[in-house]
């Protein structure tokens, strides 16, 4: 039934609300997350720490997404987190700190996991934001638009994004499907969860096959409807909902500006001190 | 003078099944020698029974396939000629079988526009007509959700609208009912009545479903590729014993009323529905 | 009694924002060799209902008892089970996926671990079953016809040697040719080999035909569990939960209220044809 649920959901954990980020130009905010997980690696300071800090929680309070649907999203990388953290913590040498046999801690340890740890954080939780505030749909006609002057050297930009669509509005009729074929084969004794990596391997067979010629069977279908809607690829396309820049976009881009310049500056800052 | 809506003469379609070497394995003649024409503002319906050619008629229609022998019109357009493609399918809509197979975008105003965009109408004109669209078969309050969330009758009423957000003079519906439930059913040939009365655009039904038909204009009856029965409804349905040779079937009051006049009650002609029969047979009582 | 439910209930989604009551206090006795209709809006719980069945899905409360046992105890396997309770899915062809016809109905008879010769035998005794030639037995089951894959899918499940057969909307999407075909085909099953018969369906005719008694899901319960006329004589009430009576019965009750005396429980046209011809004669 989890699958049944799953059919309600848009894919990727788009909160609706009307905050000023969700009226935000996909665009805008596509740049912006690129740029700020550059960022994040741009700097090793306390000081650029502070400003990616106040640049993300406000964000995060512009977004009127609760906080507690975005701590959610975090449980899924607690592992890598855990990971990485160990990795750091222990393994980095330099000025011992604890030691308990083999074992050793070290201060350069200490801090360089603290920072890793704060960084993936900062990194998740800026890329969360950004499919929270954006449906899957202006997400791709975001990345086809910026991504158009890629046409000129040959690149497919908007088949590209048509094939993104399409693949989002057929993920859950997938699944669906996918639920439906294995109670179909499980009624005549199929057993998808016990034996070694081998067996259950090719226990899949019964389940990919069928899946595999429905999806051809569902593209065939989805071409001629395509077709019969006068579909003839991108050009000559005019756009239900284009993309249009609008004020707050453009102030959008003066803050991200800002934003890097306060980025840089601090490394600038932390290379003269230091 | 009025020409045709769909005028098809002499059609043949044959499709050559090749084995792994290219040899030619077999000829399948789908379509063998048919011929009718379809007047502007009409509702027609062609029943058959699976493999009877029904389909790839309707294919023929908006130029998905094109004919191996004979010529298809759609208002005065040859099928066969390249260049006229796009214009015959933007005047021959098609709705297809299975309703997820033709949703194209994840929220129902956006596939209902998804046609005009293609057809380059500007931004402004694509809103006008995705509502009216959406209005005419009654599904506006849904413009904004996910057409998952929406019934299998729902969702081929959005197919219809987002055909005829691009102003079709005709529409073409290859079994639209065949995966729905019973409501689904009445509630998707309810809205093609509808368009096809108020909006005045030509309606081709493909259906094994006798109870969908009985309002055409026309009903063409295929079998094994050929055209084997032409007539009104009432004509069609009243030759029980031809209409089940060729594996099809009629209202369970048709065949009452047949059984019962084989038995020798006089009832009249051509009955096909629950309302008729009664009448019929309280005045037969009469008597 | 063969399959018993006992105050099922099944509820999905529990605490989130998509919980659903989907099967509410159901109780219900089947025995063993009925034909049983279910028929319900979309929606109402029939196939989450014959899915607790052969305990694909486990009811949330509630208990079911196959053959006199418990089949949520500890030690029951429900593995067994559903070799004994045989579903087959709405368009069961989309399940096949072998190389052969043959390969894919003994794929059923494998998983239960019988030996190869038993299996084959199975396996080629249920393609008899369901009409399916032998020539057709080495193709590949994606090169046959839609009606013969869909009767080689009803052979994966007829290999297994089920107890009980259910079917879900066994006739969604054929044409009417085919619908009888595939009908006859589950009634001879039923008087050949005295299976216990569940047919979901959307199709009153077809129900009105072949069931000896109805079960009618509304909104997660069991409303109705009656013999076959006995339904259709509330046909008023199977309007309100958006179902419908056959044709026939609707003629025979307008005919009663206009005076001429016809009995109402009529469902098939045979049926109604004598009962008329009866009460005209009557009249003369």
């Amino acid at each position: 039934m989890v699958l049944i649920m799953i059919r309600d959901i848009t894919i990727g954990q788009y909160y609706p609300t009307n905050s000023i980020l969700h009226r935000l130009d996909p665009r805008v905010k596509l740049v912006g997350t690129l740029l700020f997980i550059i960022s994040l690696f741009l700097f090793h300071s306390f000081l650029g720490y502070i400003a990616v800090t106040i640049f993300l929680f406000s964000i995060i309070k512009l977004s009127k997404v609760p906080f507690r649907y975005i701590v959610r999203g975090m449980k899924a990388i607690i592992i890598l987190l855990l990971f990485t953290v160990f990795f750091n913590l222990f393994l980095t040498p330099g000025d011992l700190i604890f030691q308990w046999g083999i074992i050793k801690i070290s201060k350069e340890g200490l801090i360089s996991a603290g920072f890793m740890a704060i960084r993936l954080t900062y990194l998740i939780l800026g890329s969360s934001l950004m499919t929270f505030t954006t449906t899957p749909n202006q997400l791709t006609d975001g990345l086809e638009k910026l991504l158009r002057p890629l046409r000129h050297i040959k690149v497919p930009v908007h088949e590209i994004a048509m094939m993104m669509s399409i693949a989002l509005r057929f993920i859950p009729i997938l699944l669906e499907e996918t639920d439906k074929i294995m109670k179909a084969q499980m009624a005549r004794g199929a057993d998808f969860e016990s034996g070694g990596i081998v067996k259950r391997a090719k226990s899949l067979i019964p389940l990919l096959v069928p899946l595999f010629v429905s999806a051809f069977r569902r593209a065939n279908d989805l071409a001629m409807a395509m077709e019969a809607r006068c579909y003839r690829g991108g050009d000559g396309r005019t756009k239900m909902k284009p993309l249009k820049y609008s004020g707050k976009d453009f102030i959008g881009y003066l803050i991200l500006l800002v934003y890097l310049a306060a980025i840089i500056s601090s490394r600038i800052l932390e290379n003269a001190i230091f | 003078m009025d020409r045709d809506m769909i005028e098809v003469k002499d059609l043949a379609y044959e499709y050559i099944r090749r084995d792994e070497e290219g040899n030619v394995e077999s000829i399948n003649r789908a379509i063998d020698n048919v011929s009718f024409t379809i007047k502007k503002g009409d509702f027609v319906a062609i029943l058959g029974a699976n493999g009877s050619g029904k389909s790839t008629m309707a294919k023929h229609i908006n130029a998905i396939l094109y004919p191996t022998e004979g010529s298809v019109w759609v208002n005065g357009l040859s099928t066969a000629d390249e260049k006229n493609v796009w214009d015959i399918r933007q005047t021959a809509g098609m709705v297809f079988q299975n309703p997820d197979n033709q949703i194209i975008a994840t929220v129902v105003e956006e596939d209902v526009g998804f046609g005009p965009e293609n057809l380059g109408v500007p931004t402004d004109e694509i809103w006008e007509r995705v509502e009216k669209s959406l209005k005419a078969v009654g599904m506006l309050e849904y413009r904004s959700q996910s057409p998952n969330k929406l019934s299998g009758g729902q969702k081929q009423r959005v197919a219809i609208a987002g055909i005829m957000a691009m102003k079709p003079q005709c529409i073409v519906l290859d079994e639209p009912t065949a995966m729905l439930d019973p409501n689904g059913r009445k509630e998707v040939i309810e809205t093609v009545r509808e368009l096809n009365k108020k909006e005045k655009v030509t309606v081709l039904l493909i259906t094994h479903h006798m109870d969908e038909v009985i309002y055409a204009d026309k009903v063409i009856v295929m079998n094994q590729g050929k055209v084997v029965m032409e007539g009104t409804p009432r004509e069609i349905f009243t030759k029980v014993d031809e209409i089940k040779k060729y594996r099809l079937d009629v209202p369970q009051v048709t065949e009452l009323a047949f059984e019962l006049k084989k038995a020798g009650l006089n009832l009249r002609d051509g009955i096909l529905t629950i309302d008729e029969l009664v009448q019929s047979l309280l005045e037969h009582n009469a008597r | 009694m063969q399959i018993i439910f006992d105050h099922i209930n099944y509820v999905y989604g529990s605490g989130t924002a998509y919980e659903r009551h989907a099967l509410k206090d159901i109780n219900l006795q089947i025995q063993k060799g009925e034909f049983i209709g279910l028929i319900g809006h979309t929606g109402s719980g029939k196939s989450t209902l014959v899915q607790h069945m052969n305990g694909l899905v486990k009811a949330t409360s509630g208990h079911i008892y196959f053959n006199g046992e418990d089949i949520y105890a500890p030690d029951y396997k429900l593995r067994d089970l559903r070799s004994k309770v045989g579903l087959v899915f709405q368009y069961p062809e989309h399940q096949l996926f072998e190389t052969t016809v043959f390969k894919d109905v003994i794929f059923g008879p494998n998983n239960l671990g019988i030996d190869k010769l038993e299996a084959e035998l199975r396996a080629y005794e249920a393609l008899k079953m369901v009409g399916i030639s032998d020539e057709l037995l080495d193709a590949s089951p994606f090169e046959l016809s839609g009606g013969q894959k869909r009767r080689v899918a009803i052979a994966g499940v007829l290999a297994m040697k089920p107890e009980v057969l259910i079917l879900d909307e066994p006739t969604a999407g054929l044409d009417p040719r085919g619908r009888d075909e595939i009908l006859e085909q589950i009634k001879k099953l039923h008087e050949d080999s005295k299976i216990t018969i569940i047919l979901v369906t959307h199709s009153m005719e077809d129900i009105a035909i072949y069931a000896d008694r109805i079960f009618v899901m509304n909104h997660g319960e069991l409303v109705i569990n009656q013999p076959t006329k006995e339904v259709f004589a509330r046909y008023k009430e199977l309007e309100q939960m958006q179902l419908a009576a056959p044709q026939v019965t609707y003629v025979m009750n307008a005919l009663k209220e206009n005076g001429i005396p016809v009995p109402t429980d009529v469902t098939t046209v045979m049926e109604a044809r004598d009962e008329i011809l009866k009460a005209f004669q009557n009249n003369k």
